[in-house]
């Protein structure tokens, strides 16, 4: 048995908190269209720390799940990635497809939004956490079958020995979502990213797989990236926040920086538009218009159209991610200290019907 | 209080479970809605909220007698609408109208946009009495271009979309909207968009809505009063303020406790009520309380004896001293908020 026990205890191989795990500098990725090609991520960079939590917030085509597959090298070939993605001392997007495979799944390692299409349905679930454990480690079948129910009930799914011979078909979409987390945990990452992973869920599972999230990233140590549009699960969940519009980080700070002093527009008026459970009905801010297309995108700031706050600079230049009021709150708008102070409705319009057209329509209306 | 606009009483909505081959002899039915009442009133807001499975949509669809009832009754204006004769549903359907959740699905592909709103007229033979007119001022009111009205459901934005889907509902003028989960299917700031136009809507022409939603907190936002559904039955009911100030029964609480508060200091400094499992299957739902099986008071707080009754007694949707209904034999109020 010693020979055979895996030794997977945290802290093992990992550096000191605050160490720089993963850097990602100057990210794009292009994919072609028949419209020309579409820029779907715009130069991200960003720094993730050993055992922090970033989150990463943004609306449907905003490229914050782009960046994350480019980050795994899962784009499809006809995708145009470049810029430097530094793990390990080893920029991975330079690393020949079988060294990659090294670093998938046990140094880095993914949650997918759905976990039915991330299980193979011919398989029991205990086989497949032991697969996971057995690509990267020599181990026997019955050790790695071991590891696996250890790992079902680190994720607290209840009787984990049977469990284990379930077929995924056999399971709730809260469970099915437990065993990948386990898939992620199965060689002691270096970092987890996971994407929306509670998007399908209802809330009462949501909370539990939250639970387990936490649970797997305090068992491994490991930095975790959550992709996400739900600023709740950020607001718990995050240490760091990065808020991306367009294919490009727009705000970047502390979880209490961006939502309590947001500093670009866009940030404010997303926080203004959620209703809050916690305090009376409040009149809210919707963001008029929608995101521009990233095929052919125009110069400037890609929100300027929506932003009430917009003037001439705005079409012209489009802003850099600059320091605001702390040297690590960055945020890409020309009218950034305009923000310092305001509240969403003092920006944003919240008359949204055409009153002319309404009232016309309330005095024909019997 | 005056006479409510809609009263829904006791309805029962079962679908059968069939055997497989031929012969299709039912086995079971699921039982999506089960015995469930409320009234609406005029100018009001309903919000119908429960994880999905709950019946919530089903109870929606039975009140606009778009599927029938197994039982029960559904009074509009006095009327009977469960057994109404075709023609005289076609009447009231210019009075209760329907806004569905997904805004690509509900929406005819090849029909102009002002087709599709002023299809209604159309069918009520009201078009030909100003209907280009009204459809211009509908698309306004809603905040559409009267001059996008040739284009196609595809070529708008589903914020977009989901404001045709509202302009072709109040084309006849409704009383009543059932709205189905209108903005689910839309970001954040897209949604507020919405929401803020049914707000706009509902004050000027004075419409009632059944809100039905999983989302807490945007029910919250736009109802005066609320229902909480679990497993096809009314868990809690009460206005807005008393159940996000007081919740009584374990399951609104574990709800309210579940949803994250975008707020990181309040967020962390949150007490969990967190409920274990998973929903159980509504053909064979559990016996006495149907929440039981995942019931944190249940599991952490009751003597075997008082779980007893749980078990063997359903509770009724009634007062407990919370000043709302619940139906929780244990029922007591917290503050979570």
């Amino acid at each position: 048995m010693t020979s055979e026990q895996i030794d997977l205890a945290p802290s093992r191989r990992k550096g000191a908190a605050g160490e720089v795990v993963l850097e990602v500098s100057n990210l794009d990725v292009t994919f072609p269209s028949g419209d020309g090609p579409v820029r779907a991520v715009r130069g991200v960079d960003y720094t993730l720390h050993r055992g922090e939590v970033l989150g990463i917030v943004g609306e449907s085509g905003s490229g914050k799940s782009v960046t994350s597959m480019a980050v795994m090298r899962l784009l499809p070939t006809t995708a145009k990635v470049t810029g430097e993605v530094r793990f390990d001392g080893r920029n991975l997007l330079e690393l020949s497809e079988s060294e990659m495979t090294r670093v998938r799944g046990s140094k880095i390692a993914m949650i997918f939004q759905d976990p039915m299409t991330s299980l193979n349905p011919v398989y029991t679930v205990g086989a497949q956490i032991a697969e996971a454990v057995r690509a990267h480690h020599d181990v026997s079948k019955a050790a790695a079958l071991d590891r696996a129910v250890q790992l079902l009930d680190k994720v607290r799914i209840p009787n984990a020995r049977d469990r284990a011979s379930s077929f995924p078909h056999e399971l709730s979409g809260g469970m099915r979502q437990r065993v990948v987390i386990a898939i992620a945990m199965a060689n002691d990452p270096d970092v987890i990213i996971a994407d929306e992973p509670t998007t399908a869920l209802d809330v009462t599972v949501q909370a539990q797989i939250l639970d387990a999230l936490k649970a797997a990233q305090q068992e491994t140590g490991a930095a975790m990236v959550l992709i996400t549009h739900d600023l709740g699960v950020i607001a718990g969940q995050a240490d760091r926040v990065m808020v991306m519009y367009a294919g490009k980080p727009v705000e970047i700070g502390t979880a209490e920086d961006v939502f309590y002093t947001p500093r670009m527009p866009y940030s404010l008026g997303l926080l203004g538009s959620l209703p809050r459970m916690d305090r009376p009905s409040e009149r809210l801010t919707p963001i008029p218009g929608s995101p521009p297309s990233v095929v052919n995108m125009p110069p400037g700031c890609p929100f300027g159209p929506r932003c009430p706050k917009h003037t001439e600079v705005c079409d012209e230049t489009e802003p850099e991610l600059r320091a605001t009021t702390s040297a690590t709150h960055l945020a890409a708008c020309h009218h950034a200290e305009a923000l310092v102070g305001a509240e969403a409705e003092d920006v944003f319009d919240t008359e949204v019907a055409d009153h002319d057209a309404l009232a016309q329509l309330a005095e024909e209306t019997p | 209080m005056s006479e409510p606009l809609l009263s829904v009483r006791n309805v029962v909505k079962h679908f059968p479970i069939r055997s497989k081959g031929l012969v299709r002899r039912q086995i079971g039915a699921v039982q999506a809605v089960s015995d469930v009442s409320f009234e609406l009133a005029e100018g009001e807001t309903l919000g119908l909220v429960g994880e999905s499975g709950c019946g919530k949509s089903t109870t929606a669809r039975v009140v606009l007698n778009l599927i029938p009832a197994t039982s029960g009754q559904v009074l509009y204006k006095g009327r009977e609408l469960t057994g109404i004769s075709r023609g005289g549903m076609r009447e009231l359907r210019r009075e209760l109208q329907i806004v569905f959740q997904d805004p690509y699905a509900s929406l005819d592909p090849r029909m102009p946009v002002n087709e599709i709103i002023a299809e209604p007229l159309r069918i009520h033979g009201l078009y030909a009495d100003g209907g280009r007119e009204q459809v211009r001022t509908l698309m306004q009111t809603v905040g559409l271009k009267p001059e996008h009205g040739n284009r196609y459901a595809h070529e708008f934005s589903g914020g977009q979309r989901q404001r045709i889907g509202i302009a072709r509902a109040l084309a006849l003028r409704p009383k009543l909207l059932v709205l189905d989960e209108p903005v689910s299917a839309l970001d954040v700031s897209i949604q507020a968009g919405v929401l803020n136009l049914l707000d706009e809507l509902q004050s000027e022409l004075g419409l009632s809505y059944l809100f039905v939603s999983h989302d807490l907190s945007v029910v919250r936002h736009i109802a005066d009063r609320i229902a909480v559904m679990y497993l096809g039955q009314i868990v809690e009911t009460g206005t807005s303020e008393q159940l996000f100030t007081a919740p009584a029964h374990p399951y609104t609480q574990a709800l309210i406790s579940a949803i994250p508060l975008p707020d990181p200091r309040k967020e962390r400094a949150r007490e969990r009520i967190t409920v274990v499992g998973d929903l159980p299957s509504p053909a064979n739902p559990p016996s006495g309380c149907r929440f039981r099986t995942r019931c944190p008071k249940f599991a952490n707080e009751l003597t075997s004896e008082q779980q007893t009754r749980c078990v063997e007694q359903p509770p009724e949707l009634v007062d407990r001293g919370d000043g709302h209904p619940s139906s929780c034999h244990y029922a007591e109020s917290r503050a979570l908020l």
